[in-house]
């Protein structure tokens, strides 16, 4: 595993955890609990919540932002309404983490949601109420690979 | 007098070496895209300050950059450079190549050979080379991985396939060298815009003579060790392909193993490897103003791709091919493992015509006389991909 500094250099960098995990330091797991039933929790079915998404450094830099970029998302709050939202404000952003045809997860990158990895869940399960609701936010990361 | 811009491609991102007509003190900016492979970066012969790039990556894919003012600001075009408030349709779809199987214009051949004989799907992987137009610097052509040549003509904002090549009926006897099935050269010819050569990995040379609406293998003459047939029209293992402007008939190719001339635009070829140590290599440049000055950089084999016996040598030709100078002064006498890739070589319009290359060990070498003398420019870069160089008035 690399060890060495991570996102050197940029300013806004904030921590994400490990990039194995996607787990956060000192995290709240307030709001984190899963729906298991998959049923839409109070805050997916009625708000329009702010969504922080915490991009990797490469994209943060495609995209021109520093730190979690905010978006106004209409509920449910799922990966694929996120994730649409996000590439039409950043629209430099399509095809970078989704395949632009297909609209595939790009294989060397992971979703995490409250230390869970989210990767292989369905696109249009709700989200748990703390990104829903802006305390935690979606974490796109790339995997540990390559030179 | 005139100025040099050496645009260099590393596997961490994108570099521009500048200096004046004497070639001697560089100054070097960069990295820009830090972190990405740089496959290739070219200026428009039509106006300099216009340099497309490709940038790539395993986990973010393909993206395609833009500068209009000579690399000091980048752009991806067609897209803003910051957040747009109110989503819309777009109204560009760039980074998007999609291959065409239309029934309109497009193919229905779908699939490769691959590694095991088997047939296997096209799929775009990353954009390995990058050609503007000698006439309008908003078209651009790209040579991507799976083979197959792109062309934009709004400056990159939007790509469409010329699938004329990758249906003409021999595609599913191309199959991927060992750095995947890239179509890694694009030879504009200045006398004649219908015309355009271009090769590929491991297929061979092709040359369409309408614009790129049909293509024709032109691999009559090469010999390949892994191809039982000696008459295969395609499959052959090409690393690049150099033509002087003012001879458009007469191209040089390193391929796998083997250098090759042809002086029927193809139609056939003939080795020329000559009197080099060694004919397996990836560069081979010609001279700005001698057609017959020829360069390559012999590396040991397909299977240790470094210079014979760890010293770094161009070898020259005055001669068109056959009879082959060493160059080795200013270049490393010993203890030299590098390898030279295809698009890492480049050569200037100066007056004494300058020639430069890049190494996987991240160095640039270059020379302003020929060949003759060589210095480096930067020694400490990422392991270099691709290189080019514009002369400046």
């Amino acid at each position: 595993m690399k060890q060495g500094p991570r996102e050197q250099g940029n300013k806004g960098t904030r921590d994400r955890g490990t990039e194995a995990t996607g787990k956060r330091e000192g995290g709240d797991d307030g709001g984190c609990a899963l729906n298991e039933s998959a049923k839409l929790s109070e805050a997916a079915k009625t708000s329009a919540a702010p969504v922080r998404v915490a991009l990797p450094y490469h994209l943060r830099n495609v995209a021109h932002v520093e730190g979690d970029v905010l978006l106004e998302v209409n509920a449910p709050v799922t990966l694929r309404v996120v994730l649409d939202a996000l590439e039409s404000r950043y629209p430099m952003l399509r095809g970078t983490i989704r395949e632009y045809e297909t609209g595939q997860r790009r294989a060397f990158l992971r979703f995490f949601v409250c230390a869970e990895d989210w990767s292989l869940e369905s696109p249009d399960k709700p989200l748990p109420d703390a990104v829903s609701s802006g305390q935690e936010p979606l974490l796109i990361l790339g995997a540990i690979a390559g030179g | 007098m005139s100025n040099v811009r050496v645009l260099v491609g590393t596997r961490k991102g994108a570099f521009i070496l500048n200096s004046d007509g004497k070639r001697k003190d560089w100054t070097v900016s960069g990295p820009f895209f830090a972190g990405w492979e740089i496959y290739h970066m070219k200026g428009s012969p039509v106006d300099p300050n216009r340099i497309y790039v490709s940038q790539t990556s395993g986990w973010f894919g393909q993206l395609i950059q833009r500068s209009d003012d000579g690399g000091k600001t980048w752009r991806q075009p067609g897209l803003p450079n910051e957040a747009i408030p109110a989503p819309g349709p777009p109204k560009a779809l760039p980074n998007r190549f999609v291959y065409d199987v239309s029934p309109e214009t497009g193919k229905p051949l779908t699939t490769h050979q691959w590694y095991d004989g088997t047939q296997h799907p096209w799929e775009f992987k990353r954009v390995w080379h990058v050609e503007p137009s000698l006439s309008d610097a908003d078209t651009v052509y790209a040579g991507v991985e799976d083979a197959a040549l792109f062309r934009s003509t709004d400056g990159g904002e939007n790509w469409q396939e010329l699938s004329g090549l990758r249906g003409h009926g021999t595609g599913p006897q191309w199959q991927p060298g060992a750095g995947g099935m890239g179509l890694h050269t694009i030879i504009l010819d200045p006398t004649d815009p219908k015309r355009i050569y271009i090769a590929i990995s491991a297929a061979g040379a092709f040359r369409t003579n309408d614009g790129g609406a049909t293509w024709k293998p032109i691999n009559k003459g090469l010999r390949s060790e892994f191809i039982p047939d000696p008459n295969a029209e395609v499959g052959h293992c090409v690393h690049h392909v150099a033509m002087h402007r003012s001879r458009p008939d007469v191209l040089f190719m390193q391929k796998h193993w083997d250098v090759m001339r042809t002086d029927d635009a193809g139609e056939n070829w003939r080795e020329v490897s000559g009197n080099l140590p060694t004919d397996f290599g990836f560069v081979i440049d010609v001279h700005a103003h001698e057609p017959e000055t020829v360069y390559v950089v012999p590396i040991k084999s397909d299977s240790e791709h470094f210079p014979l016996g760890g010293k770094l040598r161009v070898y020259r030709s005055r001669t068109g091919g056959n009879e082959w100078e060493p160059l080795a002064k200013g270049l490393p006498e010993k203890d030299c493992y590098v390898n030279v890739l295809r698009d890492a070589m480049a050569v200037d319009t100066l007056d004494d015509c300058g020639v430069y290359f890049g190494t996987t060990g991240g160095q640039v070498y270059a020379s302003a006389d020929a060949g003759d003398r060589w210095a480096p420019i930067v020694r400490d870069l990422p392991a270099v991909l691709s290189v080019e160089v514009q002369t400046l008035d």
